[in-house]
């Protein structure tokens, strides 16, 4: 597997330079075709400001069709944030974010058109349906219409059945389907949450610390399978944790302060002196 | 369909189920003697009050304090329909509801018109509680009012509507309410034989609220209220528009509250703000709480059992009911966080245990 070698790679902000040169030649995987893609998401001159602090200061982002694209950043950069504007959860003080089409326009518009139009996302804490079986889980994010009276008399159908047991089998949960989701280990939820995701079969993605408190082998799982979902789906994830990041980014975008510090390949963006000042402290 | 009536409950709850409700609805009020079958018709009201209180609080988890309201509004309904129904027979012998008369009124309120028709009466049983519920629930649900301060809300809202019909001028005689009813669809309420067809018709009500409540709380729609209950932001973040959801559940159970109180009020024959207190809506919170919430047959367990003990020791101690009343709600809260209902598992673990303790010396010599 591509992945092995990421193993023994030293922790990243312990010593970036070094590791960044000697990931550069496995990791510099051409930057896919920019002018041919359309873009997906794209997020303008955003900024939220809450009582005079400046979460997010004017940050523009662009995602392509089926990008991967990882955001980092220091605790605070405004990760979290910009996901909350995208997905409705915050209004922002200026800005605008599009997805598809100058005609939507998500900051007009309540977390549930939002979901509706296509962006799924993972909380940074695994938030599932602590009550619900794991099948039910999946089955209350999958995709199709929403409305009161039709979920008092939805049923499963044969192929929404089985898409639902192909996912358990991906995240590896077809044993625990009918356990409380509550009961599971944090890394299970996690998955669960990614599963309940690709239920919701959204263009968009949106990924929040997937590998917090996974084992080495479930990060490299996960890593596996965000990868595959990429092409597809557009991906963003955001991560503390560089070794994964590293295992799957293409793209990468620095977040320190609520602006754009760097963007670029994994390799640019750890070169970048102003990147290595920002999480070494220099 | 079938595999629908399966989700609901396996065959063999069915049929036990099936059999329970005709003992209730067609042995129970032969039997009883005739003082009884109001108050156990009374019970059976109460019941069908707090599946209500159950969908809202226990599934979709908006505690209400101001169910009493709704409860009393279809009472208000009932009564209405019960003191025009007799006109020209009260103690003025006036076409007038007597409380009007009293106050000199010569010309029946507007909103008094049409409730001299029976179906009249039992749709706005059903339709003016909806209707109160699906615009404060329209404003609360959508300024994101949750938790505590929507029941403090709700519970502001009963009060308010109490002191409103504490008034003369309000129309529905004021804090006497209205009583004195005569007959229902021609059947004198005295009557032992009204009473038992009161009591019957209750227990069918009740059966379908909680037939209607379990197809609910079995189909995708029960499982998106329990999620917007455990994750309400995540249930939006899926696509559920929750404010919809909360407000649909918060109307039905309304309405069903509604419905509870047009059948209490013939059999106790008398209808007045003190309904709409708020400690009757706390009562009914407790009902939910002491039985189990989240769980239908919870909910009816705990409120007959709750009223039981209310009707009992009210008669035998009745300083001590207040008392008794407070400190079963406190045990309940500490000890028993899922009711009565949520012992039975626990007890059922202890059968068990015993039967694979007996066996267990057996392979002790053997070693």
């Amino acid at each position: 597997m591509s992945l092995t070698p990421m193993s023994e790679v030293p922790s990243p902000p312990s010593a970036p330079e070094e590791a960044g040169e000697r990931l550069t030649p496995i990791h510099s995987a051409p930057i896919p075709d920019a002018a041919k893609r359309p873009l997906s998401l794209w997020v303008e001159n955003l900024s939220v400001s809450f009582d005079g602090f400046k979460a997010l200061n004017d940050v523009t982002l662009l995602l392509e069709k089926g990008e991967l694209r990882c955001l980092i950043g220091p605790n605070g950069a405004g990760k979290t944030t910009l996901m909350d504007c995208i997905t409705g959860k915050t209004r922002p003080t200026s800005g605008s974010v599009f997805l598809e089409s100058r005609l939507n326009e998500l900051t007009r518009m309540t977390e549930v058109q939002i979901a509706g139009l296509g962006i799924g996302r993972k909380f940074q804490r695994p938030t599932v349906f602590q009550g619900h079986t794991v099948f039910e889980n999946c089955e209350l994010a999958l995709k199709g219409k929403k409305g009161v009276f039709r979920t008092l008399f939805a049923r499963l159908d044969a192929p929404q059945k089985k898409r639902i047991a192909e996912i358990l089998e991906l995240i590896g949960l077809a044993d625990h389907a009918h356990r409380p989701a509550g009961l599971l280990a944090h890394g299970q939820k996690q998955w669960l949450e990614i599963g309940m995701l690709l239920a919701q079969d959204p263009q968009v993605l949106l990924i929040d610390e997937p590998v917090a408190g996974m084992t080495h082998a479930e990060a490299e799982r996960t890593a596996e399978l965000l990868k595959s979902l990429a092409g597809q789906h557009t991906v963003v994830v955001v991560e503390h944790d560089m070794e994964f990041i590293r295992s799957i980014a293409r793209n990468v975008t620095v977040l320190h302060e609520g602006r754009v510090l760097a963007e670029g390949t994994m390799a640019q963006v750890q070169k970048d002196p102003r990147v290595i000042e920002v999480y070494l402290g220099e | 369909m079938l595999d629908r009536l399966r989700e609901m409950h396996a065959p063999r709850v069915w049929a036990a189920l099936g059999v329970g409700a005709l003992l209730l609805t067609f042995l129970i009020p032969f039997v009883a003697p005739d003082y009884m079958v109001p108050l156990l018709g009374k019970f059976l009201c109460f019941g069908i009050a707090a599946l209500a209180m159950d969908m809202v609080w226990g599934y979709a988890g908006i505690l209400s304090l101001g169910h009493g309201l709704f409860f009393a509004l279809g009472g208000y309904a009932m009564g209405m329909y019960l003191m025009r129904s007799i006109a020209g027979e009260g103690v003025y012998r006036s076409e007038l509801p007597d409380f009007m008369v009293f106050l000199d009124w010569h010309k029946l309120p507007w909103y008094w018109h049409g409730f001299q028709n029976f179906p009249f009466a039992a749709v706005m049983a059903l339709v003016a509680p909806g209707l109160l519920a699906l615009v404060f629930g329209w404003f609360a649900f959508r300024s994101r009012i949750r938790g505590v301060y929507f029941s403090i809300v709700t519970q502001a809202l009963t009060y308010a509507a109490t002191l409103l019909f504490f008034q003369n001028a309000t129309g529905f005689g004021g804090n006497n309410g209205l009583t004195d009813f005569k007959r229902i669809l021609g059947w004198p309420l005295h009557a032992a034989q009204t009473r038992r067809l009161l009591y019957i018709a209750s227990a069918i009500a009740l059966c379908l609220t909680y037939l209607l409540c379990r197809f609910i709380v079995t189909s995708r729609l029960g499982r998106v209220l329990t999620a917007v209950r455990d994750a309400e932001l995540k249930t939006r973040f899926c696509g559920y528009d929750s404010t919809n959801y909360k407000l649909f559940v918060w109307t039905l159970s309304a309405m069903l509250c509604g419905l509870a109180g047009a059948l209490y009020v013939p059999q106790v024959g008398i209808i007045n703000p003190s309904e709409m207190q708020p400690s009757n809506s706390i009562e009914m919170a407790i009902w939910v709480a002491v039985g189990g919430r989240g769980t239908l047959g919870g909910a009816l367990i705990g409120a007959w059992l709750v009223n039981g003990g209310k009707s009992w020791l009210t008669a035998a101690l009745p300083a001590a009911w207040l008392y008794v009343f407070g400190a079963l709600f406190v045990v309940v809260t500490l000890f028993l966080p899922r009711g009565l209902v949520g012992l039975l598992p626990k007890i059922l673990a202890l059968v068990p245990k015993r039967t694979p303790a007996a066996p267990a010396p057996q392979p002790g010599p053997q070693t």
